[in-house]
């Protein structure tokens, strides 16, 4: 048994850059990589593009991200455990093995199923946003279950080079590779609590290397550009360090930590995530060299019996349309321009949202403290049951050109299919999970 | 003497469905007995009543240190049907940030 392994995370989100987890799998020495690429509503639009064609519903980008990576995780025996099977995992092995094979590599692919549990749906189970049934949310699409750490077990076990996955919780991705490694008992919560820990502060990639977390002068970070992507050497006990590849660009410090591990975290005593409910309250964070933090106390208690299920459903168009004024009155010609169209859509939509980018169209407000911008663009977005009603929006704004106020450019139109997310939980004893090896 | 907490401390947006969760850190860890005191709940509830339709609760992290707040019915909806065009509220951090509190 290992007394201490290295896992790297190479993406946190579906359209994530590709150059960090190359570096990460070539200069790195990682023993595990995992791409993290799957949000709550990114699988829903996958089971969409499964439904118009069975052998999809994969992350869009799996072929360029395994074409790259795939020699170089052979050949520094790097394993890579991912979602990026969304709402496909058994296809997104085959495409995997066919690229392989292309490229004349021989490779084990183990799939991971089972978090697809649609057809175990009834529709009267209560939505956890809504408190009422799921289906008064609207006609749905996808029912996905957060597998956690015993659902990827079985298929580190086998001796496959890439484990794929749908819909896991993402530390899960993170806490199985150490659970197998470190024969961590899944019971020991406290070790999972710590485990998850790592998998929190992991999942988001660059975010925890310095992403998402300048501001000039106040939060500088050397060489953006060339953001690396961070990793983590765990010792059999739980003890992280994290780092990055020296020479990439980025900087880990406990600030960059600390905001990393309180994102998107409601309660922080109780993390919730299917292999345990994490305590990161007596977490220490502490900085044990240049790019270099140190990670200790995460806890916890025993997982819950319910799994979260994240429920898609249709919910019909956003029609938007905008248009920019500049120069002296822009702002009073923009609001010109806001009632203009408020008028003439009113009555065709109920949820009419008119928004003037440069003043209050991000935080809805502007605290009263800045003066009129030089220049202001008019956004309008409607919600629509159509792609008719939809265009309305787009049409009226782009109309303003010969009939508004004067000086408005640069018109732009968009109409956009809604799938809305949901949640319920479900006993976990009705979820079964099941892997499938494929080889090259 | 009034500040922003711009001055004194850092903050990372983040959301679940129609919750946003706010971080604020101090940068020197001297600040935190202060942040405690004048940033409550009521005053971010104050502070962001534009924004956040919910309730907002605050959670202690002295060991980080760093507080938390969670504030419901804050993202018009919610990620995936919000009419907004930042519809994660990934830019909020910076609208706790502009608050003024007398140091």
């Amino acid at each position: 048994m290992k007394q201490q392994i290295r896992i790297g995370c190479g993406a946190g989100f579906s359209g994530d850059r590709l150059e960090p987890s190359l570096i990460l799998v070539q200069q790195g020495q990682l023993d595990y990589l995992v791409l993290e690429c799957l949000a709550e509503r990114t699988i829903a639009l996958a089971q969409k593009r499964k439904r118009q064609n069975s052998m999809l519903g994969y992350d869009p980008l799996l072929e360029r991200r395994i074409e790259s990576l795939l020699p170089h995780l052979l050949e520094k025996k790097v394993r890579l455990i991912t979602n990026m099977g969304a709402a496909n995992p058994l296809a997104a092995a085959q495409k995997i093995v066919d690229i392989a094979r292309r490229l004349n590599l021989s490779v084990t692919v183990a799939a991971v199923t089972g978090d697809d549990v649609f057809s175990l749906l009834l529709g009267t189970e209560t939505a956890l946003e809504t408190g009422k049934p799921l289906t008064n949310s609207g006609p749905l699409v996808s029912a996905n279950a957060y597998l956690g750490t015993d659902a990827i077990l079985p298929a580190l076990a086998t001796n496959a080079d890439i484990v794929i996955t749908g819909r896991v919780a993402d530390p899960s991705l993170f806490v199985s590779p150490l659970v197998h490694e470190f024969g961590w008992s899944l019971d020991d919560s406290d070790q999972i609590g710590q485990g998850t820990v790592i998998g929190h502060l992991l999942e988001c990639a660059g975010q925890l290397t310095g992403g998402y977390f300048a501001d000039p002068d106040r939060k500088d970070v050397p060489d953006m550009a060339h953001l690396g992507h961070p990793f983590a050497d765990v010792y059999s006990d739980g003890t992280a360090v994290f780092g990055k590849v020296s020479g990439t660009g980025g900087i880990l410090t406990v600030a960059t930590a600390k905001e990393q591990l309180l994102y998107e975290v409601m309660d922080p005593s109780r993390y919730i995530t299917p292999d345990v409910i994490a305590d990161f309250t007596q977490v220490h964070l502490e900085e044990t060299g240049h790019n270099q933090v140190k990670a200790t106390g995460g806890r916890g208690q025993t997982r819950p019996d319910t799994l979260k299920v994240s429920v898609g459903y249709e919910a019909g168009f956003i029609g938007e349309g905008e248009i920019s004024y500049a120069g002296s009155n822009a702002p009073g010609r923009a609001q010109l321009a806001g009632s203009i169209i408020q008028e003439r859509l009113q009555d065709r939509f109920t949820d009419l949202r008119i928004d003037y980018i440069g003043s209050t169209s991000v935080h809805r407000t502007n605290f009263g403290h800045y003066p009129d911008p030089y220049e202001i663009r008019l956004r309008v977005a409607g919600r629509a049951s159509t792609t008719q009603q939809a265009a309305l929006v787009g049409e009226e704004v782009e109309a303003l050109y010969t009939n508004g106020p004067a000086g408005g450019g640069g018109a732009r139109k968009y109409i956009h299919e809604v799938v809305g997310i949901v949640s319920t939980l479900m006993d976990r004893e009705k979820i079964t999970s099941s892997i499938t090896v494929l080889r090259s | 003497m009034k500040i922003k907490l711009y001055d004194i401390a850092h903050s990372r947006a983040g959301d679940k469905g129609n919750t946003l969760t706010l971080s604020l850190i101090p940068y020197k860890a001297e600040d935190y007995p202060f942040l405690c005191s004048r940033v409550t709940a009521e005053v971010v509830k104050e502070h962001l009543r534009d924004i956040v339709a919910g309730d907002i609760a605050r959670y202690e992290l002295p060991n980080l240190p760093a507080l938390q707040f969670v504030c419901q019915q804050a993202l018009t909806g919610g990620v995936t049907t919000s009419l907004t065009t930042d519809t994660h509220g990934k830019s909020l951090s910076y609208a706790l940030l502009e608050m003024w509190v007398e140091k």
